[in-house]
């Protein structure tokens, strides 16, 4: 492996020797883990298998994602794409000052990043509840 | 340029601390998986990080506050397109794409759909993104170069192609979520530190010298000599009184001359000298007056379809930047992507609060860039300005120190990523192949850096967002949350989406060389590329309903069931292998 002539000519770099050369790692082998119950199995199989049941609840999932995703875009581009619509319209929103700095500089240059934070971060929890509602559906 | 002797030892500094962790860290890499996608091991809060300093480019780095300097408020909507971006990314693909476990865009598209033919045509797009992405990159790094030591500008983009050649070469993606985390954590500071201090210098030292809501022009702050690079047409707000050598409006001038309102063109070469208090003219593309400069949208209706353009590209085409999504795959699982994705939202908010001030800063203090409009190194020349003497060029070479982590990172990331799709599609996609590709995709951005003029980083860097969002991002979106997707549909959408931005781009650089005619839409063509790349995938998909994959229902579910569930595999382990198997039809369905 050229990692140690890094600056060597790059044909003649040998590939995969010396990851053979090396001790082969340990790998824990389950044969059978207990901790799965069979159901869940099952559930997953039915799943796999597309049979209408596992098709329903999916098509669930998905649509519960999507419904979310979307309400919390149009929750965050309504400010984004209205703010300079209202300072088109209204040139004295745009000379507005607020502790002596120009309002807009704030609005566009502070403020967004929080919104965008605050949005992912409640995106993140949203999604992962459902993901959490969907995972007890399957298990139980 | 003079030689600063601290920026070139801090620069120095970054180069040998990037190539030493790269090199070390790549003891570890041993096996192809490791120098693909990092065993998929990287911890979150550091792919965050590692996300964050690949992502921070020199457009945002230098940049934002060139483009604040001279457009004003207006050009804030970059540095919030730019977080956006990640947000869309978050509540679209994140976790699906990672879940996917497809390690490239080519191979999300050839996963989901099963068509070799969509998954040529993606590696095409990927590799002209990664381009364009890369030609203002390293353009950049050339003028950063020529402002801190006496070289020709080409010298700093040969420097950070070969620098970050050599780290790709040691040790691929693993070294890189190294050194990504700790140039991000550079740059942050890099630009936080100056920025506290050079504030801090305003409030407490320096009486502003007049308001930046004056309706006129920002004045010299010394007696100033400009020499303009390439031929510019500056506007006049108010009379000035110069001594010009060189070509003006067509005409040789070697004597004093007057300026009254109105625009005139200086010729290449010309030397322009300014004495201290003169008012500055502007290039004619920029705001004339402070007034102008300080208010939004003042622009009339082209600049508020301009914004909405910027913000649409922006805000979708980051989830269709090669070097991001390659960043996602070393993420465990999907819950872990989304994560990261939260996080990195944190990181880019925090680091976009400065470029702000630094821009408003300098419109104080270096005004003089206005003139040729070349005000990329901006941000360079500013701690110079406000504070002469050490502290001054300390600052300047912290600066610059940072910048160069910004070319190095941005580089690497596309170069790994245009690399890895190179070596796997064109090449038999072994580690010496990835090593070659590297070498490939390197040279031509290079060549296209030194052979063409540059602009604005952050609008040529606007344009590559412009051809993701047209491109990458209908396929992507449409593709994880609907079954009805065809290839027909996706390769559809590439071809009249990127066919448009690339019509825009091109009819772009004959407008620079014949008098910028262009409309606004030509510069950034997102408002209207975007919803027709979407509608044609839609409707192409809809007409051909008999080519949607069979198996779309498994695939989609294994992109949508949450990680405990165990539906997550990964092909790359298998794909990237010794004996792989001869390319077949969906030849990931196993």
């Amino acid at each position: 492996m050229s990692k140690h002539s890094a600056s060597g000519p790059p044909g003649q770099a040998p590939d995969a020797n010396t990851a053979a050369l090396r001790k082969p790692r340990r790998k824990r082998v389950v044969l059978n883990d207990s901790r799965n119950p069979v159901t869940v199995v099952r559930t997953i199989t039915e799943l796999e298998e597309q049979t209408s049941v596992g098709e329903v609840l999916v098509r669930n999932l998905l649509r519960a994602q999507f419904k979310t995703s979307m309400w919390l875009a149009a929750l965050t581009l309504t400010p984004l794409v209205g703010l300079p619509l209202a300072f088109y319209l209204c040139p004295a929103f745009a000379a507005a000052t607020l502790f002596g700095v120009r309002l807009p500089w704030l609005l566009i240059g502070v403020l967004p990043f929080a919104l965008l934070f605050g949005v992912g971060y409640w995106h993140n929890r949203l999604a992962e509840r459902h993901e959490k509602d969907f995972v007890n559906m399957v298990e139980s | 340029m003079d030689l600063n002797p601290l920026a070139l030892a801090a620069i120095l500094l970054i180069g040998a601390v990037t190539w030493y962790l790269g090199f070390h860290s790549s003891w570890l890499a041993n096996t192809t998986p490791d120098f693909l996608v990092a065993r998929r091991i990287v911890r979150s809060r550091r792919n965050a990080a590692a996300i964050a300093g690949e992502y921070l480019s020199a457009a945002s780095f230098l940049g934002v506050a060139g483009l604040i300097l001279k457009d004003g408020v207006d050009a804030l909507w970059y540095s919030v397109g730019f977080a956006a971006g990640h947000l869309a990314l978050l509540l679209f693909v994140a976790a699906p794409l990672r879940r996917s476990g497809a390690y490239t865009l080519p191979d999300f598209a050839e996963a989901r759909l099963g068509s070799t033919g969509l998954r040529a045509l993606c590696t095409v797009f990927v590799v002209l993104i990664g381009i364009f992405y890369l030609v203002p990159q390293l353009q950049t790094a050339g003028l950063t170069l020529a402002a801190i030591m006496p070289v020709p500008p080409w010298v700093g983009a040969v420097v950070v192609l070969v620098l970050v050649t050599i780290s790709v070469f040691g040790g691929g993606m693993r070294s890189i979520t190294v050194v990504q985390a700790f140039q991000y954590w550079v740059k942050l500071f890099a630009l936080a530190v100056p920025t506290f201090i050079l504030i801090t210098v305003f409030v407490v030292g320096h009486p502003m010298q007049q308001p930046l809501s004056a309706d006129r022009p920002p004045d010299f702050v010394a007696d100033t000599t400009i020499t303009v690079p390439a031929p510019v047409q500056v506007q006049v707000a108010e009379p000035v009184r110069l001594v010009a050598h060189g070509t003006i409006d067509g005409a040789p001038v070697d004597s004093e001359v007057v300026w009254y309102a109105g625009t005139h063109e200086v010729g290449a070469g010309t030397r322009l000298e300014f004495g201290k208090g003169t008012a500055v003219p502007t290039v004619a593309s920029a705001p004339a007056t402070n007034s102008a400069w300080l208010r939004p949208e003042a622009g009339g209706i082209s600049t508020l379809l301009g914004t909405y353009s910027l913000i649409l590209a922006l805000f979708l085409g980051t989830m269709g930047l090669p070097h991001v999504l390659v960043r996602f795959y070393t993420n465990p699982n999907g819950r872990a992507a989304r994560r990261t994705t939260v996080h990195v939202l944190l990181l880019l908010g925090l680091f976009y609060l400065f470029p702000t001030a630094l821009g408003a800063l300098s419109r104080l203090y270096v005004p003089e860039l206005l003139v040729t409009g070349q005000t990329d190194v901006t941000v360079l020349m500013l701690p110079e300005k406000m504070l002469p003497g050490l502290a001054g060029e300390i600052l300047g070479a912290v600066i610059a120190a940072g910048a160069f982590a910004a070319f190095l990172s941005t580089s690497s990331g596309l170069l790994v990523s245009m690399a890895g799709v190179l070596s796997t599609d064109a090449l038999p996609g072994r580690v010496r192949d990835f090593r070659w590709a590297a070498l490939v995709a390197g040279v031509v951005p290079l060549a296209l850096a030194v052979l063409l003029p540059p602009g604005d980083v952050s609008l040529s860097v606007g344009l590559s967002f412009a051809l993701a969002a047209s491109t990458f991002c209908p396929v992507l979106v449409i593709g994880v949350w609907w079954r009805k997707l065809t290839w027909v549909g996706a390769a559809a959408g590439i071809v009249v989406g990127g066919g448009m931005v690339l019509v825009a781009l091109i009819m772009n650089i004959v407008s620079e060389y014949t008098g910028r005619w262009a409309p606004w839409f030509v510069a950034q063509p997102a408002l209207i590329t975007v919803p027709i790349a979407f509608a044609t995938v839609l409707i192409v998909s809809l007409a051909t309903p008999r080519k949607i994959p069979e198996d779309v229902n498994r695939i989609l579910l294994r992109l949508h069931a949450p990680d405990p569930l165990g539906f997550i595999r990964d092909r790359d382990v298998a794909r990237f292998g010794e004996n792989r198997a001869k390319p077949t039809d969906g030849r990931h369905r196993r």
